[in-house]
Formats: C-alpha cells, structure tokens, sequence
C-alpha cells in the first residue's frame, strides 16, 4: 500500500475540521434536537417513537448533504489549486490519491454519524441505534465515492452535485418506482407501457437498494440485525462498481 | 475536422493508461451489482391503513403559515390514498371514521373550502355500503350546522343520498328541515328549502306538506306565483 494514502487521508480530514464542519455538524444537532422536541409536544400519543423517527430521518439527511456537498467542493477546490496535479507528481500510483481522499472523507462520514447516533440514544434503543449507525456509514460510504466518480467524469460542482442528488432520490425511491410500473391501475398492455415498465427494471438493475438502509422503523420498533449481510453485501458490491468506475477515470485523466 | 484530430484534442489519456486490473475489477463489479439485483424477488405491495388525523394545532404547526395550501395537499393526498403504488384500494375498505375525521381536519384549516364537503358527498358517499354513506352525511350535517348559508349546497346533495340512495325517508326530512330552518331566503335558492315538501309527499304526510307550503307562502319564501301553482297542483294530485 502507498504511503501516501494516510497522509492524504489525514489532511482531507484536517481540511474538514479548518472549514468548521464539526461547528456546522453541531450546529445542526442542536437546531434538530429543537425541532424534535417541539414536535413531540404536538404528539398525543408515541411521542418517542415520533421524535426517534423525525431526528433519525434529519440526521440522515442532513449527513448526506453535508458530506456530499464537502467531498465535491473540496475536491473541486484541490483540482484547481493544482493541489491535485502536485499529488500526482510524486512516486505513487493515482490509486493512491483516490483512496485517500475516500479514507479522509469516510473518517469525516464516521464522526458526522457518530455524533447524530448519539442524539438518537436519547430516542432509541442502543441496539437500534448501532444498527443505524451502521448502515447510514455504509450509505455515506456509497455517496463519497459516487460524489468522486461524478466529479472525476463532470469536473463541474453543478453537475456532480445534482447527478449525486438525483441518483439518491432515484436510489431511495425506485422500489416505489417499480410498484409503481408493475401497478395494475396502469397495466394497459400498451407497447409504451411494456416499454416504460422494462426501462424501470433495467435502471433498477444498476442501482443500490438504498431504501433499505438506515430506515427509522429500526428507531421505532426496534432493529433486527438479519438485515445487516445484506446492506454489508451491497455497500461492498456497489463501493466496489463506482470505486473502479471512478479509478478508471482518474487514470485516463489528462493533466 | 478528422476522427484522429478530434482524438487528439481528447482531454482523456487512452485507455491503454488504466491498470488492467482495475478494468477487470469494473467489469467484475458491474457483473455482481447485476446478480446482486437479480437474486431480489420482485417487491410486494403492501396496503396501509388510513391513520388517524392529528390533532389541528399539529397541522397548523406543519402548516408553515400555509393552511389553504397545506389543507389542499392532504386533500389530494386523503384523495389519492386509494391508490397506493402497485395496490387499489376499495373505498369500502377504508376507515370511514378516519376519513371523516381527515376530511374535519381540512375543513377546519381551511374553512371556506369546498374540497372536502364534495369529497364527502360525491365521493366518498359513493360507495354501496349504507354504513359508510350515513358517516359521510354525518359529516357533512355537522359541518353544514357551522356555517348553513356557506354549506347548503352539500347538505342539499345528503337529502337527496338519504332520500333516493339510502332510501332513509325520515333521515332525508330530518336533513330537508334543517335546510329550511337554518338558512335564510336570501342566500340559498327557494328548490333547496322546499326540499321539505317533496320529501313529506314522498313520505305520504300530505296534510304536513300543505301546513309546509302554506308557511312557506305566509312567510314570503314562496312569492312566485308559477312556482305556488305548481307546489299546489302536485299536492292536489296526490291527495286525489
């Protein structure tokens, strides 16, 4: 392994911390800690089970915009700085760039996690809590590199950071999609329709089953740890399509 | 411009540039994301219930200051709730007490909407369960006692539901007299306040239908003499 990948990983990490992420990170907690409360003084009933769901859904939200939006416009920011260009000068492979910026970005994903699963033990269930946690660094873990891979292909923040929205509500919400399609309301046996409900099962065959990771119905009933191989499968099989992906853009980038 | 020009211009190193190992890896990777899908049934759909509204201070709360907007939301989304993705759902399989209740629940964010009073009745009392159709009349009886002269129309609809689908002749007078009783002349067309009259005939109580009519005529709710002709010919015909 080249020595480079920790120190890469160490500064992108450091960068983090100079641009107050963990300021942000807090600042968020305490506003939906806030806002958590406020909402379980509405609910008459299940108020824990009302709060745990609310804050558990924020956080998540709230991780995958922050650490997408750092991970393309500090890459952004290193491409243009010739920061980049300075890396890959040295005696090391390109691969080594590339997995250190996604340890220095995973290690930022972790501590963002970690401090909204500790706001859920307020909530939550240990047990339940842990599992989250688990799967939502598995689903950051998928959105650092796919933000790399956009940016590597697109080179734009624009782009990269509405190609990584749109393939998150895609991701999120194809299950539905495909109910959706295969519904028979719709079902005229039209050609259009055979067409559209193919297209839908084909896009499907090329994107994670992210609805079914870190789902608050853990926070609420409680998590069963059988769903856990299966998301660990995933993040492994997907991580390692878009890693590859975007290794061999990163190598077939002219500087 | 040539092919080969246009290669040349490529910001892309060739690809000959990449590990094979990582081509191999790509192609390997793509090949498993695609049984990894594969090895999933197809998803089941599942049908939820309606649930129980909240509470109206919660949907203020939510409402962000926009309550016409949110009530309508909920209103479409309280109206599509039959169709679930990838399962119909049967009115008849709804909660009827939850719907009412939503339905309450719109209404008092947006009290000058119409939506949920003729979802009330032109949907929702559209289905063949008399059950269901009485909460709907409920509903819309309860409602129109808030605001009589505003609700009219909806409660004029329920005597016609009571009179001619459920064939509940005292629910439909009782219905027809709170029509004629809470509101006033001016605001609500003379066919709907008369609605009383027919519904008596129907019921064979013609000496209440001529004490109705001569009311209605002493009062001045009936001043054109077409229409008293016409009321007085009917019931003439059907006491013979």
């Amino acid at each position: 392994m080249s020595t480079l990948i920790l120190p890469i990983a160490a500064y992108t990490f450091r960068e983090a911390v100079r641009n107050r992420l963990f300021v942000l990170t807090l600042g968020g907690m305490v506003c939906l800690l806030g806002l958590t409360a406020f909402v379980g003084e509405l609910a008459v009933t299940e108020q824990r089970q009302i709060q745990a769901a609310i804050i558990g859904a924020g956080i998540r939200l709230f991780a995958v915009c922050t650490v997408c939006l750092f991970v393309i416009t500090s890459t952004v920011r290193e491409f243009n700085d010739k920061g980049f260009e300075l890396i890959l000068s040295l005696p090391a492979p390109r691969s080594s760039y590339f997995f250190g910026k996604c340890a220095g970005f995973m290690l930022l994903a972790l501590v963002i996690s970690a401090a909204g699963g500790l706001l859920l033990l307020l909530y939550s269930e240990p047990a339940a809590v842990l599992l989250w946690y688990v799967s939502l660094v598995c689903e950051l873990l998928l959105l650092v590199v796919l933000s790399l891979l956009c940016l590597f292909t697109f080179g734009n923040i624009t782009v990269a950071c509405m190609l990584v929205l749109a393939f998150y509500l895609l991701s999120r919400s194809m299950e539905t999609i495909q109910l959706v399609s295969m519904s028979p309301i719709l079902e005229t046996h039209s050609l259009s329709q055979e067409f559209m409900n193919g297209m839908v099962q084909v896009i499907a065959l090329f994107l994670p089953e992210l609805h079914r990771f870190a789902r608050s119905e853990w926070l609420i009933h409680g998590g069963d740890w059988s769903v856990l191989p299966p998301i660990l499968a995933q993040t492994a099989v997907y991580t390692a399509l878009l890693g590859a992906a975007a290794l061999f853009d990163l190598y077939r980038k002219e500087l | 411009m040539s092919f080969e020009k246009l290669m040349r211009r490529s910001t892309e190193r060739p690809l000959t540039a990449v590990p094979w190992g990582i081509t191999l890896l790509l192609v390997l990777a793509l090949g498993a994301q695609i049984a990894w899908h594969l090895r999933l049934p197809a998803p089941v759909a599942n049908a939820r219930e309606l649930p129980s509204p909240p509470s109206l201070m919660a949907l203020h709360a939510l409402s962000l200051g926009e309550e016409p907007a949110f009530a309508r939301l909920l209103m479409l989304w309280l109206q599509a709730f039959d169709n679930q993705p990838g399962i119909s759902i049967p009115f008849r399989n709804l909660d009827y007490d939850h719907v009412a209740g939503w339905l309450e629940q719109i209404l008092a964010l947006d009290p000058r909407s119409r939506y949920p009073l003729l979802s009330a009745v032109r949907i929702y009392a559209e289905v063949p369960d008399p059950g269901r159709r009485r909460k709907m009349i409920d509903f819309v009886e309860r409602q129109f006692l808030l605001a009589p002269d505003e609700r009219w129309q909806w409660l004029a609809h329920g005597v016609f539901i009571a009179k001619h689908r459920l064939r509940d002749l005292p629910l439909a007078l009782r219905l027809a007299r709170e029509l004629r009783e809470y509101t006033h002349a001016e605001r609500v067309p003379g066919w709907a306040r008369q609605m009383e009259f027919f519904v008596l005939e129907a019921m064979g109580d013609l000496q209440g239908a001529q004490v109705l009519l001569g009311g209605l005529i002493e009062t001045g709710q009936i001043t054109d003499p077409a229409e008293i002709r016409f009321l007085e010919q009917r019931l003439a015909r059907d006491t013979d």
